[in-house]
């Protein structure tokens, strides 16, 4: 097993870093840790950031890649690059079918020709290889999985019920019992919105312990055109949108930072030419900037295959130069909006101060212009996240998404459009990338709004 | 105001200049014309002969930016540049790649693409403004709450699923309407234009209606919202003529901006729909990888965007008679 780092990876544990950093000081400072704590207050907001949390470590497991020895070879690398969440879902990755099969489905979801027992001919729906495998003929498939549901919800509510239990004891205020700490629990009264965090946990938690569970035995969200499991497919995607919803702020926001507060701070020529840029990108409307873009680098990769030698980097690049040019069509907005924010701080009595003191221009936008326009970056960053990741969804149809070889929601709507035609319907693949973008993009939507309102000071009250 | 409007319009041609260069940028010097050649001609055995040729036939075997045996000011004149990127301003965008002339293309797809993009436009501007007057109307209350909740909901689904959940409900299972396609003879043809517009206004209702929601609010409070109570007009009046004219200012600024680029249609529905209109051009093209088609398009619509922009602020003074422009 040797590592491999994507260029993707690199950038998303610098993110990470820089998160760290960031938490680092705004703990540090009253005026950031005020509005944070107004965050946590909300409990829609800390609802949101469990389910946001569980699709981080997804991603995160997913960006832990590796090159797995040939076996037999004490040296030599398969050039297939997998990921630590590929080894955690091994098993669903080689229980394939055929084809096409439903969710829970024993049997195939199109007619085949089968060999009876008798030897003759016969047109039928013939047993999978792995959903439902375990079943004898005759055994109820429905009692097998309400069985199997009990138990797995049964052992996380075992689990969940002392830590319930042991924030209600925190939760009890002096003098009072057990009792006291479940009422306060049980009517939200509590300083952090604990009855949600707990509910949320609980269905999170039951959610994929079921998933777990039954996904060992069937397909739970069906089976895809060559046999792969959708729920294995669904899974993965969930780092290509949590790339394409962070990594492109997070390249553009440099961009973003520097010349907007410099057009502000400097004002006249300087001023003149960003300006003049981002309004020429602007300009432009973004679906056709990004396909005029994906387009040059699709003729560029084909010409240098060289650089791009195995299916996964190529994947990669393309994903991440996507993120930059999308990055290149948001950039503006942020830009401008900074730009406007310092002209106005500029005047103001501590730049003033700074000047007087002898500050160079420099240390002045670093130093005191940078983090008082900090709050409009955050702002920015977290509503743009949903919908960059519906974006992609978006960007894939047209067919200047990410490449098509790689696991994304966009690619499965995608294809899932001519499923929708057959007959019978094939809807899973549809169905599953809706539910997972779905609440994907409302959990960050609900978390988004309640950054929104602690941080704009215009809506703070 | 006309000076104002002059100045703006030459302030545009800077602008359009650079959107020129950087796809001129994008398309050739990113990739080499050679490349492209060879991507049209086939990736594999291709002589040089045929790239030569198919470069002659385009003029492309011309130098990019400067024409070093060219005498005088041809050494200008006589290059890609001028000859492709340039004659973009005289609305000249050449041949596509099956060889037809694209602004004839144009001139035939606009109408299709209007036919949608304009009723529903006009039906989704006032379906929205009522919506959020409704919320605004019920505001403080478990209607205002729920109906909050209820955009959030609606703006976390994926414009795709609209597209497809409305025509698999309404055209397939329920059969109101054709799936899809287009027809222009008249009357008949409304069908076929029904469940694109729904699909389009349903798919921006939530965000939309929040949005228009939180610009009300910023108005309710004011004096003389209180003083229109207090004349004794009901709430209705209050809402739909004072709070709405007042609140029009920053409804105008993300609205009319689309106005002139309703031309280019949507590249979703028309694609999903089978619409002939310049979405779905735009479309082909980008999975045709037809570089002249894209990049008309992309002159087209920073040229539709520059003039929203104008109307934008015409449209300011039109409202508030306390803007002016010059």
């Amino acid at each position: 097993m040797v590592p491999h780092i994507l260029w993707t990876d690199v950038l998303i544990y610098l993110l990470l870093a820089v998160i760290a950093g960031f938490a680092v000081y705004a703990s540090r400072h009253e005026h950031l840790r005020t509005p944070w704590r107004q965050v946590t207050r909300r409990p829609m907001a800390m609802g949101a950031l469990v389910v946001l949390l569980a699709f981080v470590a997804v991603g995160l497991l997913d960006s832990v890649h590796y090159r797995p020895r040939l076996p037999g070879s004490a040296t030599q690398t398969s050039s297939e690059v997998r990921s630590a969440l590929d080894a955690l879902l091994s098993p669903l990755r080689r229980r394939t079918e055929k084809t096409y099969s439903a969710p829970f489905a024993t049997h195939a979801h199109g007619r085949e020709t089968v060999l009876r027992p008798d030897g003759a001919l016969a047109r039928a729906y013939p047993r999978l290889l792995h959903g439902g495998a375990h079943l004898t003929d005759g055994e109820s498939r429905l009692a097998d999985i309400l069985v199997k549901v009990a138990t797995a919800t049964g052992t996380v509510l075992l689990l969940w019920l002392p830590l319930a239990a042991w924030v209600a004891w925190r939760q009890r205020s002096p003098g009072d019992g057990w009792a006291g700490g479940w009422q306060r629990l049980w009517r939200g009264e509590s300083e952090l919105p604990w009855r949600t965090l707990l509910l949320t946990l609980v269905v999170l938690l039951a959610a994929i312990a079921n998933l777990a569970w039954l996904s060992a035995y069937y397909h739970v969200l069906g089976t895809d055109q060559v046999g792969q499991d959708v729920l294995l497919k669904s899974l993965k995607s969930v780092r290509t949108g949590l790339v394409i919803g962070t990594l492109t702020t997070l390249v553009m926001l440099p961009f973003a930072l520097f010349f907007g507060i410099l057009a502000g701070y400097a004002r006249g020529l300087i001023d003149d030419v960003i300006q003049y840029v981002y309004t020429t990108l602007s300009s432009i409307p973004d679906v056709l900037l990004i396909a005029a873009g994906v387009l040059s680098l699709q003729v560029y990769m084909a010409h240098h295959p060289e650089t791009f030698d195995n299916v996964t980097t190529r994947a990669d690049w393309r994903l991440l130069f996507l993120c930059l040019i999308l990055g290149l069509t948001s950039w503006t907005g942020l830009c401008r909006l900074l730009r406007g924010e310092v002209l106005k701080l500029r005047e103001a009595d501590y730049v003033l101060a700074a000047r007087s003191l002898g500050a160079s221009h420099f240390a002045i936008m670093a130093r005191h212009l940078l983090p008082n326009v900090m709050h409009i970056v955050l702002i920015a960053v977290v509503l743009d996240f949903s919908g960059l990741v519906l974006a992609e969804a978006v960007l894939s149809y047209i067919g200047v998404g990410v490449d098509p070889t790689m696991d994304s929601w966009g690619n499965m709507i995608n294809g899932a459009r001519l499923e929708m035609a057959r007959e019978p319907m094939v809807w899973w693949t549809l169905g599953a990338a809706f539910l997972f973008m779905f609440t994907l993009v409302l959990a960050a939507n609900l978390f988004a709004d309640a950054v929104r309102d602690a941080f704009d000071p215009r809506l703070r009250r | 105001m006309m000076a104002y409007v002059l100045r703006r319009l030459l302030y545009a041609i800077p602008i359009l200049i650079g959107v020129n260069l950087l796809t001129f940028w994008l398309f050739f010097f990113v990739n080499s014309p050679d490349d492209m050649a060879r991507m049209h001609l086939g990736m594999k055995r291709v002589t040089p002969a045929a790239i030569a040729q198919w470069k002659e036939a385009r003029g492309f075997d011309k130098p990019l930016l400067l024409n070093r045996e060219a005498a005088g000011v041809e050494k200008l004149t006589d290059t890609i540049f001028f000859r492709h990127s340039l004659r973009l301003f005289v609305f000249d965008f050449g041949r596509a790649e099956d060889n037809r002339d694209i602004r004839r293309e144009i001139g035939e797809r606009m109408g299709p693409s209007l036919a949608i993009a304009l009723p529903s436009f006009l039906v989704g501007l006032l379906t929205y403004v009522s919506f959020a007057l409704l919320l605004v109307f019920f505001r403080a209350s478990y209607v205002d709450v729920w109906g909050v909740v209820l955009c959030v909901v609606l703006m976390s689904i994926s414009t795709m699923f609209y597209v497809i959940g409305g025509q698999y409900l309404i055209g397939k299972l329920w059969s109101l309407v054709p799936i899809s396609g287009y027809g222009d003879d008249g009357p008949g043809a409304i069908r076929f234009l029904l469940l694109p517009m729904a699909v389009g206004i349903a798919a921006a209702v939530g965000l939309r209606t929040r949005l228009y929601r939180t610009f009300f609010l910023e108005e309710i409070n004011k004096d003389y919202v209180r003083t229109a109570r207090a004349k004794g007009l009901n709430e209705w009046r209050v809402l739909f003529v004072h709070v709405l004219r007042n609140a029009l200012i920053p409804i105008l600024t993300g609205v009319v901006v689309v106005i002139p680029a309703l031309f280019l249609g949507s590249l979703i529905l028309e694609s999903f729909f089978g619409i002939p209109g310049l979405g779905s051009y735009t479309i082909d093209a980008i999975h045709a990888q037809d570089f002249f088609v894209v990049r008309a398009m992309v002159f087209l619509g920073s040229v539709l965007y520059i003039v929203g922009l104008i109307l934008t602020d015409i449209s300011y003074m039109l409202v508030d008679p306390r803007v002016r422009l010059y």
